[in-house]
């Protein structure tokens, strides 16, 4: 299966075999104009299969924040067809409405303009806590 | 401008200096009375309270402060559902310091985020109440002479129980102090509570039975089983007579036994131990005055 190569873009490499489509919701995607591709169960030498999601353009948004939905993920941004940096994301500080505070005592169960906020607690176990309540986040 | 949102939100020495300062007001209350004066307190209180409301409120009196404010979310603009931050934002013009008590969790943060006075959590559902702690912390104090090395026991509801989630926090930083932790399995301390004590290797067990327990612990702070806590009012009728102190029980205790509880309380210590000189409760109460002054000044940066 061939996809086009892009010119100016960024290609989310390594995504575990069937999170694809949950980074394509993160993202919001499918709001976009530009070309967008999701390829599934890739082959991969050390993955076994990935998914990769190639993008024809550069977005504004903070790709660390996809370090909360799985930290092995590579993230190449092309310029010009060429890729010009290659990274992991790291795992966000704060993420401020991706997730949402399930605790029904949370002050943001109640007041709904208020930003969901999570806080990077412990980074060896990848967990953030609502700086509201507390409460654990369920990815 | 500072906000005392959580026992984290003060150092030892700050903790440390706070307590000093309450045993200057006891010792020399004339100093103080004029501290505060031409200076505002609001209380906002969306949530019944007795001791909490008046204690602050009896503590800007005392400083020749003055006091305004709603005791009920049903008397203010709340009830009409304006927000905390709104409801923060129009205080402020108001009043020069705010302490706030809300039924929901983190309501405090949301309205430190959005005060241009300092704000002092009173209770947040339950998650914090940081001048409950403050107010244990010098009862400790004072009846045990100091916090090192002591076995603190903590019974009753640990699931719901802000002053236990305060108390665990502000006493784990004190060196030698191990807990035992005493609730039922449905009402233990959520895993939040027991961060600090695992990256702080501070020891603690959690058992069902106050009775095998009671003959380690240098201090007991009873809670109680709170209805307003639980959705379920089957649950809370099954838990709410778990624990109750009797004189009997406490013929196994230490002479020097310190018996402390936030109140109010319910049936959980029996009457009948009121005159026992290890039940410090209601000097408990007394201290909460005098520890809330001392914040008051501190966070408004009183002259003396």
């Amino acid at each position: 299966m061939n996809i086009d190569s892009i010119r100016n873009g960024i290609v989310i490499d390594h995504i575990k075999a069937g999170q694809g489509m949950k980074v394509y919701d993160f993202l919001d995607l499918g709001k976009l104009h530009c070309s967008v591709a999701i390829i599934q169960n890739a082959a991969s030498s050390k993955m076994g299969k990935k998914d990769i999601i190639k993008i024809d353009s550069n977005l504004d948004v903070d790709l660390n924040a996809l370090g909360y939905i799985d930290p092995s993920i590579t993230i190449n941004l092309i310029k010009d067809s060429q890729r010009v940096k290659k990274y992991h994301p790291e795992l966000p500080e704060t993420i401020t409405n991706i997730i949402r505070c399930k605790n029904p005592r949370c002050i943001t169960s109640t007041e709904q303009q208020l930003p969901h906020v999570f806080r990077l607690t412990d980074r060896v176990r990848d967990e953030y806590r609502c700086i509201y309540c507390e409460s654990k986040a369920n990815a | 401008m500072r906000h005392i949102i959580s026992m984290a939100d003060l150092s030892v020495a700050e903790i440390d200096e706070l307590i000093t300062l309450s045993l200057s007001i006891i010792k020399s209350p004339e100093k103080y009375r004029e501290a505060c004066r031409h200076k505002k307190l609001a209380t906002l209180f969306f949530e019944p309270s007795t001791r909490t409301r008046l204690s602050f409120e009896a503590a800007m009196y005392e400083l020749g402060g003055q006091v305004l404010g709603v005791s009920e979310a049903s008397s203010s603009s709340a009830a009409k559902g304006e927000s905390v931050a709104d409801t923060i934002r129009t205080v402020c013009c108001y009043a020069d310091i705010i302490a706030m008590r809300h039924p929901k969790e983190g309501a405090p943060t949301v309205a430190a985020a959005h005060a241009s006075v300092p704000v002092i959590n009173a209770g947040d559902g339950g998650h914090n109440h940081p001048t409950q702690t403050l107010t244990d912390l010098l009862t400790i104090k004072l009846e045990k002479g100091g916090f090192e090395g002591l076995t603190v026991g903590l019974c009753g509801d640990l699931k719901f129980g802000r002053t236990v989630h305060s108390l665990v926090h502000a006493m784990c930083r004190y060196p030698g102090v191990r807990f035992v932790l005493i609730s039922p399995e449905e009402l233990k301390v959520p895993s939040y509570v027991k961060i600090p004590l695992k990256e702080g290797q501070v020891p603690y067990v959690q058992t069902t039975d106050l009775v095998s327990v009671l003959p380690e612990l240098d201090i007991l702070y009873m809670t109680r089983v709170q209805r307003e806590r639980f959705f379920n009012e089957d649950d809370y009728v099954r838990l709410k007579d778990s624990y109750i102190l009797t004189p009997e029980k406490l013929t196994r205790a230490k002479a020097d036994l310190a018996i402390m509880h936030p109140l109010p309380r319910v049936n959980e210590i029996s009457t009948a131990i009121d005159p026992d000189p290890r039940a410090c409760y209601f000097r408990q109460v007394l201290n909460g005055k005098f520890i809330r002054m001392a914040l008051i000044l501190k966070l408004l940066e009183a002259e003396i």
